[in-house]
């Protein structure tokens, strides 16, 4: 097998979310790269969860629709998603719970008494995971000890009950497909959050301060489990509004400093947001999208803050906007992020959404890129005393950070002249604002440095796929089958209009594929005079998969 | 260092006869006398939000931020947590610290996190041309409620109070010695400190004479009994005609967010071996 899919499912409290995750592990550790997408309601208990793990033997970040191995600890599983099932594909099940299947022909039943051996050995029934992971691994042909070693480095606690049930569970199934080579090398696997985190650590991160909500709570739980690990101050305050203030002062003071929201917290922010341009205090917002309007669906997916994150918060000032596109990318540009803010003293946003956040893959650190923490431009103590605002042929002024003698670091959000005092006068007026918005070039032309535009798959096809951020994923498997090039902007504030140009030389169809009901990316591209013709846009909450997309490109190729 | 070192070459655009020239005035005896003792001037920040009250931090040549309304005790809290070396104030208006920003100050009070609230409470909007404020009586008749609001006022004592605060004086800028003796004292206090200070506005709000004869000096009153500070806080309930107390209402001792935060190694330290270690962990 060199690409399979398997599904497990279950009640919202059932485990199914970490056992996909040592299910995950399992395949890594036997060689294969993975993808693994989750999808859960927004409940405590109950419902009904899932998770599709994807293994390949080359490097994947989408899921498919068809699975091939499905594992139906309750009736909903198979139920729900026994549309899914691939002609050929097995379905495990505990014969306790699940009725007789009546499957189509050729897919195949394994019912195995998961819930009698939790039973007889006086578990919980939670532990029916461990049973069910364990006949999964043989029906695979992993081996045993493959499979003892995975699970005792997943449960610290309780590991030889899981792994004694594992075994049981084992024993019960037989084997019936075959494991494809290994891959020579091993890689980390992690979510989207993570890699944001991780970025974010290396760019120099001192404090990070958020609201809960999803999909960027698993950033805060991450790094506050890591905060003494890595020397971060993680607090939770009493909203986004004390959330992003709180941050000002913390950058302030001198300190790197990230939130992370969802829309509706982000709307919550902009005042703040705002502040930070005409203040020139950098802060770092994740903003995880999902769908909206207003609450729209919490737990759930999509892109359609693209142009709320452009243009948010009162006035005209600088801002960066990246939307990392993998967990390389997310890696790589949350900590870009972090630099370039406090470099050029603007806000930065680095907009995700859940699939990027709570996806799960292999990440390949080596291939990631080049990330410091880089000191912003301080002050040397000139002559003429301090001027938190001075003014300077790039925009940028000199930071000096309190507690320092002979400084009087006078921060502003009211219009102020270089010292920091306010002002109302119109000379002084327009000279500041010229002064803020000159840092746009210089960060503008810095970036040219960088690869701001992603292209990928048959760089000489005359048609291409224009997507951004999480969608990388799925575009570059589906091109690749297609024949067709990928472009995908990864910066979308300041505008790499002319890195666009330049990578779509030779295009004369251009497909937008986004997860939002408007095609926000083609709208802004249109700004800069690139015509879309046509869209392919998917709003139900849930992000395209590979199979599906690979659907309705062919439609729209013919 | 003198007071007048401590001024700018801001012009002052209050009112005559504007009560925060008080409260500026008492704040620059208080810095000045930090200064020739535990606290440089550098150590010190100040934070202000919006509103004529927010115009202190141009008069006053310190480390500051001219935060936004209702906002500044969130910038004034994450200052102090970052660098808690620093002596933060914060400056707000009634609307701003107990209207748009009332979530921010009950969280700062519930944190103990150790700053120094001023309220220049004059009990009217001002800066916005005569409105209502969360302080105002009931009856008010603002540009906003020409007919009287119909809403009785918040006592932001007592909500602090129960919010547990560490530190409730009140003042007025018409007693200078005191208030600069309550900015002392709250200054010095370790944990949240608020001084809600009845700050006359001359234009809008003229309370000079109506205070004049309601106020009296706390005597007698033992600030760490929480009962008879609850009794003196609700003596007035900045609503009905009575007897208003001036001096330290409340103060208690208490360990401060900044000591009690989890403390975690120095920032720096091989977080690249950290990260590999953590990846490894992942594989």
């Amino acid at each position: 097998m060199k690409d399979f899919s398997v599904l497990m499912g279950g009640k919202a409290g059932y485990g199914i979310d970490r056992s996909a995750s040592i299910l995950g592990r399992l395949l890594n550790s036997c060689g294969y790269r993975i993808y693994i997408y989750r999808d859960y309601p927004s409940l405590i208990r109950g419902g009904h969860t899932f998770s599709i793990i994807r293994a390949a033997t080359v490097r994947i970040a989408a899921h498919r629709d068809r699975v091939d191995f499905l594992l139906a600890l309750n009736q909903d599983t198979l139920d729900l998603h026994r549309t899914r099932l691939s002609p050929s594909a097995l379905v495990i099940l505990d014969s306790e719970a699940v009725r007789d299947p009546g499957l189509p022909d050729g897919v195949r039943a394994m019912p195995l008494p998961i819930g009698k051996i939790v039973k007889e050995e006086g578990a919980q029934e939670v532990m029916r995971n461990a049973c069910m992971i364990g006949a999964f691994a043989n029906a695979v042909g992993i081996p045993i000890a493959t499979l003892e070693k995975t699970l005792a480095e997943s449960f610290p606690q309780d590991a030889d009950l899981n792994v004694r049930i594992a075994g049981r569970g084992f024993e019960a199934a037989g084997t019936v497909s075959k494991l494809a080579p290994a891959a020579a090398d091993r890689l980390p696997l992690l979510s989207g959050s993570q890699a944001v985190g991780l970025g974010l650590i290396k760019g120099g991160l001192r404090n990070y301060v958020a609201y809960p909500m999803t999909p960027t709570t698993p950033l805060l739980h991450f790094l506050a489990e890591e905060a003494q690990n890595f020397g971060l101050k993680v607090i939770h305050p009493e909203s986004e509004l004390g959330v992003i203030l709180m941050a000002i002062g913390f950058a302030y003071a001198g300190q790197k400093v990230a939130v992370g929201t969802s829309g509706g917290g982000f709307c919550l922010m902009t005042e703040g947001l705002s502040l930070s341009g005409m203040s020139e205090v950098p802060v770092v917002i994740v903003l995880g999208q999902r769908p909206g309007p207003s609450t729209g669906m919490p737990t759930y997916s999509g892109q359609a803050d693209l142009h709320f994150a452009l243009h948010a918060g009162q006035g005209e000032f600088v801002r960066l906007v990246v939307a990392p596109g993998d967990l390389e990318e997310s890696y790589l540009w949350s900590g870009r992020a972090l630099n370039l803010a406090w470099k050029y003293q603007i806000p930065a946003i680095v907009l995700t959404d859940k699939n990027l956040n709570e996806g799960v893959g292999n990440f390949d650190l080596a291939s990631a890129g080049e990330l410091d923490d880089e000191p912003p431009v301080a002050w040397n103590g000139g002559e003429q005393g301090y001027r938190r605002y001075e003014d300077s042929p790039t925009g940028v002024s000199p930071l000096a950070f309190a507690p320092l003698a002979g400084a009087v670091v006078k921060a502003n959000s009211y219009e102020h002249e270089e010292y920091g005092i306010s002002t109302e006068d119109p000379a002084v007026t327009a000279k500041m604002q010229d002064k803020r918005l000159r840092k746009l070039k210089p960060l503008a032309e810095e970036l040219k440095g960088f690869r701001t535009i992603g292209v990928y798959g048959d760089e000489e096809a005359s048609t291409a796929l224009l997507c951004w951020g999480s969608n990388k994923g799925v575009c570059v498997e589906s091109a690749a089958a297609l024949g067709l090039k990928v472009v995908q902007p990864i910066v979308l504030s300041p505008f790499p209009d002319d890195a666009l140009r330049k990578a779509l030389a030779g295009v004369d169809r251009l497909i937008a594929v986004e997860n939002n009901a408007t095609g926000q990316l083609a709208r802004l591209v249109a700004a800069y005079g690139v015509r879309v013709d046509r869209m392919i846009l998917k709003y139900d909450g849930r992000p395209f998969a590979l199979d599906e997309l690979e659907m309705r490109l062919k439609e729209a190729l013919t | 260092m003198s007071s007048s070192a401590l001024g700018t070459y801001a012009p002052n655009t209050w009112c005559p006869g504007c009560g925060n020239f008080a409260i500026l005035n008492g704040m620059k005896t208080v810095l000045k006398d930090l200064a020739e003792g535990v606290c440089p001037p550098e150590n010190v920040v100040i934070v202000s939000g919006i509103g004529c009250h927010g115009k202190i931090v141009d008069y006053l040549d310190v480390n500051s931020f001219y935060a936004i309304h209702g906002r500044a005790i969130p910038v004034a809290e994450g200052i102090k947590i970052a660098r808690p070396e620093l002596k933060v104030i914060c400056f707000c208006g009634d609307g701003d610290a107990y209207g748009e920003g009332i979530e921010h100050l009950i969280f700062a009070a519930k944190r103990n996190v150790d700053i120094t609230v001023v309220v220049h409470n004059n009990r009217v909007y001002s800066l916005t041309a005569f409105q209502y404020s969360p302080t105002s009586p009931a009856g008010f008749k603002g540009r906003s409620t020409p007919l009287g609001s119909v809403e009785a006022p918040i006592n932001p004592l007592e909500l602090l109070l129960a919010g547990r605060a560490s530190f409730l004086a009140r003042g007025t800028s018409r007693g200078m010695t005191q208030l600069t003796h309550l900015f002392r004292e709250a200054v010095v206090h370790r944990g949240f400190a608020l001084v809600d200070v009845l700050q006359v506005c001359a234009t809008y709000n003229n309370l000079y004479d109506y205070y004049a004869r309601k106020v009296y000096d706390l005597q007698d009153h033992d600030p760490c009994d929480r009962t008879a500070a609850l009794a003196r806080i609700r003596e007035w309930d900045y609503n009905s005609d009575a007897r208003i107390a001036l001096g330290i209402l409340y103060r208690a001792e208490a360990a401060t967010f900044e000591e009690t935060f989890p403390a975690s190694p120095p920032d720096g330290r091989d977080r690249d071996g950290r990260i590999r270690a953590f990846l490894d962990r992942s594989a």
